[in-house]
């Protein structure tokens, strides 16, 4: 099994920096900045509605932020539109998974390579030339890198709708990987998963971080796999920043539990985060 | 029972007939197209050419209504607009045949790209009653552009020549009709094996995530109608070299929605499909005609009575399809190719 040469894929640098969106009157987010530093595993957590969600979107180009500045690798992509976003380098799975679901795994996977190729529609129709050999090298990438690399090579030819929700979860990051991303952001890459598959998809991420030395942002409501596997915690809680920090940092903040339950008790809020995260 | 042999390498794959089988249909199917004429009288010769005519327009409207996901009742109307280009230039220009086609076809892409700027912002109903508000813009055009659509009495086409043959019988024509759209069908088969036809499903499927993957909407909704467009304008255009004259009363409405219900009685995102659906619709009001008939000597008085009642039949036939084989024709095909793959083993 072959896997991309560390160093193939340049990780990407991510600032965040004074973003404010707002709904009619309410304010999902609030000045929030913070990085996500080349080749780390940044986790953002906060209760449910804290805008974690907007903020993704904000970052993948489907909300517009009223106030702040996004930028990659320096380069602002605040205004750019979501396709030019894929070319830079951003890819990401969704919280309610976004699969096309009557397509199989292949062809899913397949697909997150569009933007890196070149095919124009009279090479298409005629399947000759860089049509048919973008195709088979695609073809022995997507198996070489991603199936094998993910375990997915049993149900390759499976239509995506057949699929459980964690395998699905799975081909939808393999789907991303497939971007070539030099920032990979994860949506509750874990919600609704067993531990066993918890358990595999934490693993999984903590390859793609070692082994294609990618950036990697995502949100999670599972505590203990944000504890085991980030680098770097951001805190959201009513569209604010509250805390950011190494994950024992955070996890000892007090002001975090303090804004959280009223309490002082850092041990009390992770058992409550916990517990939300298992109830969504 | 044939063995299910194990792909020794995914190129294998990825071709577009990957079992021996499948070859050897698709020997035996060109063998019968290349013979047919030889054994079909006058009158069924006609109809595998209309059936082939109908064929590449309906396999155009199912890369953008059934792969695509943007339905369109402006089938009849590109069509139309193919034939008017045919008319043209074979009657002002005096261009060469097959350039005429491909021409015809280019002429209804540039228009289907116009009809389908709206589909960036409308979808589904909405859409298509915008495309049919454009048929009807069109319809007025070929009715008042008299130098060009000779108004309501149409256009006379001489009959087509090729290499210095003249091509004027459903035999001779036949030769030219079912090679092109034999073409048109394998490169949709070849689109949907490549980044293009990926996209194109993606956006029917979920245009939001389309989008992260980097799929530009807009280009390639466009994309698909001038496609689409395009088939409908080669179709048209051996239509008007078929019948040799186009009025504008040559591609009614109505015919938008006998396209429509080809692609989705068919099988609606299946390269078999719009086949299956146009020769269903076109051929099965003819072979209802000869039940008819049949039924002359029992029923006295059966033509009268009876083709009314061809036409219910007809319309009952469809609706059945609709509700017992929502995925069309093309998928019972599936399904007895999957029993004969494991017979007897398993039905
Ligand atoms: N498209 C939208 N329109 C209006 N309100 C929204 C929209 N998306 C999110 N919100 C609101 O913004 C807040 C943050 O939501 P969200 O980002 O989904 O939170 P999280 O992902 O942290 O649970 C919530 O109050 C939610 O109701
Ligand atoms: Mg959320």
């Amino acid at each position: 099994m072959t896997r991309p040469a560390p160093g193939l894929l340049a990780p990407a640098h991510l600032a965040v920096s004074g973003l404010s969106l707002s709904f009619g009157g309410l304010k999902a987010l609030t000045d929030v900045s913070f990085e996500v530093r080349p080749g780390t595993i940044t986790a953002l957590i906060g209760p449910n509605g804290a805008g974690k969600t907007s903020l993704f979107n904000c970052i993948s180009g489907f909300y517009r932020p009223r106030e702040g500045h996004i930028r990659l690798d320096g380069q602002d992509i605040t205004h750019t539109h979501p396709p030019a976003r894929a070319k830079a380098g951003l890819a990401r799975t969704f919280q309610n998974i976004a699969l096309f679901k009557g397509m199989t795994v292949l062809d899913n996977i397949k697909l997150g390579r569009h933007a890196h190729m070149k095919t124009n529609l009279l090479q298409a129709l005629a399947y000759w030339g860089v049509a048919r050999r973008e195709e088979m090298e695609l073809r022995a990438e997507v198996e070489r890198q991603i199936i094998d690399f993910l375990e997915i090579d049993h149900i390759r030819n499976k239509p995506v709708a057949s699929l459980s929700y964690g395998l699905q979860k799975r081909v939808e990051l393999a789907r991303a990987l497939a971007m070539r991303p030099r920032l990979l952001m994860l949506d509750e890459p874990v919600a609704g998963m067993n531990r066993e598959e918890t358990e595999d998809m934490a693993r999984f991420i903590l390859d793609v971080k070692e082994e294609w030395g990618i950036s990697i942002l995502m949100v999670e409501h599972d505590m203990g796999m944000v504890m085991d596997i980030s680098d770097h915690v951001v805190v959201l809680n009513f569209g604010k920043v509250i805390a950011q920090g190494p994950p024992a940092q955070v996890q000892g903040d007090p002001q975090v539990a303090a804004a959280y339950l009223g309490s002082g008790n850092p041990a009390e809020l992770m058992r409550r985060l916990s517990a939300v995260g298992e109830a969504a | 029972m044939r063995i299910a042999t194990a792909k020794e390498t995914y190129i294998a794959d990825e071709g577009l007939l990957t079992t021996r089988t499948q070859r050897a249909w698709m020997i035996v199917l060109a063998l019968v197209l290349v013979l047919a004429p030889f054994v079909l009288n006058a009158y069924w010769l006609y109809l595998a050419c209309l059936v082939a005519i109908n064929v590449a327009s309906a396999t155009g409207l199912n890369i953008l209504t059934g792969y695509t996901g943007l339905v369109s009742l402006g089938q009849a109307a590109f069509m139309a607009v193919g034939a008017y280009a045919v008319a043209f230039l074979d009657g002002h220009l005096g261009t060469p045949f097959l350039l005429n086609i491909f021409a015809a076809g280019l002429v209804a892409a540039a228009v289907g790209v116009l009809v389908g700027v709206p589909s960036l912002r409308v979808k589904g109903l909405y859409l298509a009653i915008a495309t049919i508000a454009a048929s009807f813009i069109l319809h007025f055009v070929f009715t008042n552009w008299v130098s060009v659509t000779g108004g309501m009495s149409g256009v006379n086409v001489a009959p087509a020549r090729l290499f210095g043959i003249e091509l004027a019988s459903p035999f001779a024509l036949y030769f030219v009709i079912v090679p092109i759209t034999a073409l048109m069908v394998l490169a949709a088969a070849n689109l949907f094996r490549t980044r293009i036809g990926r996209a194109f499903i993606a956006i029917r499927d979920r245009d939001i995530s389309a989008e992260v993957l980097g799929i530009p909407l807009l280009q390639y909704k466009l994309m698909s109608f001038a496609l689409s467009s395009f088939y409908a304008g080669v179709a048209g255009g051996m239509w008007a070299y078929f019948f040799r004259v186009v009025t504008p009363e040559s591609f009614p409405f109505a015919t938008s929605i006998f396209f429509l219900a080809a692609v989705i009685v068919g099988g609606l995102g299946t390269i078999l499909g719009p086949i299956l659906g146009a020769a269903f619709m076109t051929l099965v009001p003819e072979l209802l005609k000869y039940v008819v008939e049949w039924l002359g000597p029992v029923f006295p008085n059966a033509g009268a009575a009876l083709s009314p009642v061809r036409t219910i039949v007809f319309g009952a036939l469809i609706i059945f399809f609709l509700v017992f084989e929502p995925q069309g024709l093309a998928e019972i095909v599936r399904r007895i190719r999957r029993f004969f793959h494991l017979w007897p083993f398993k039905t």
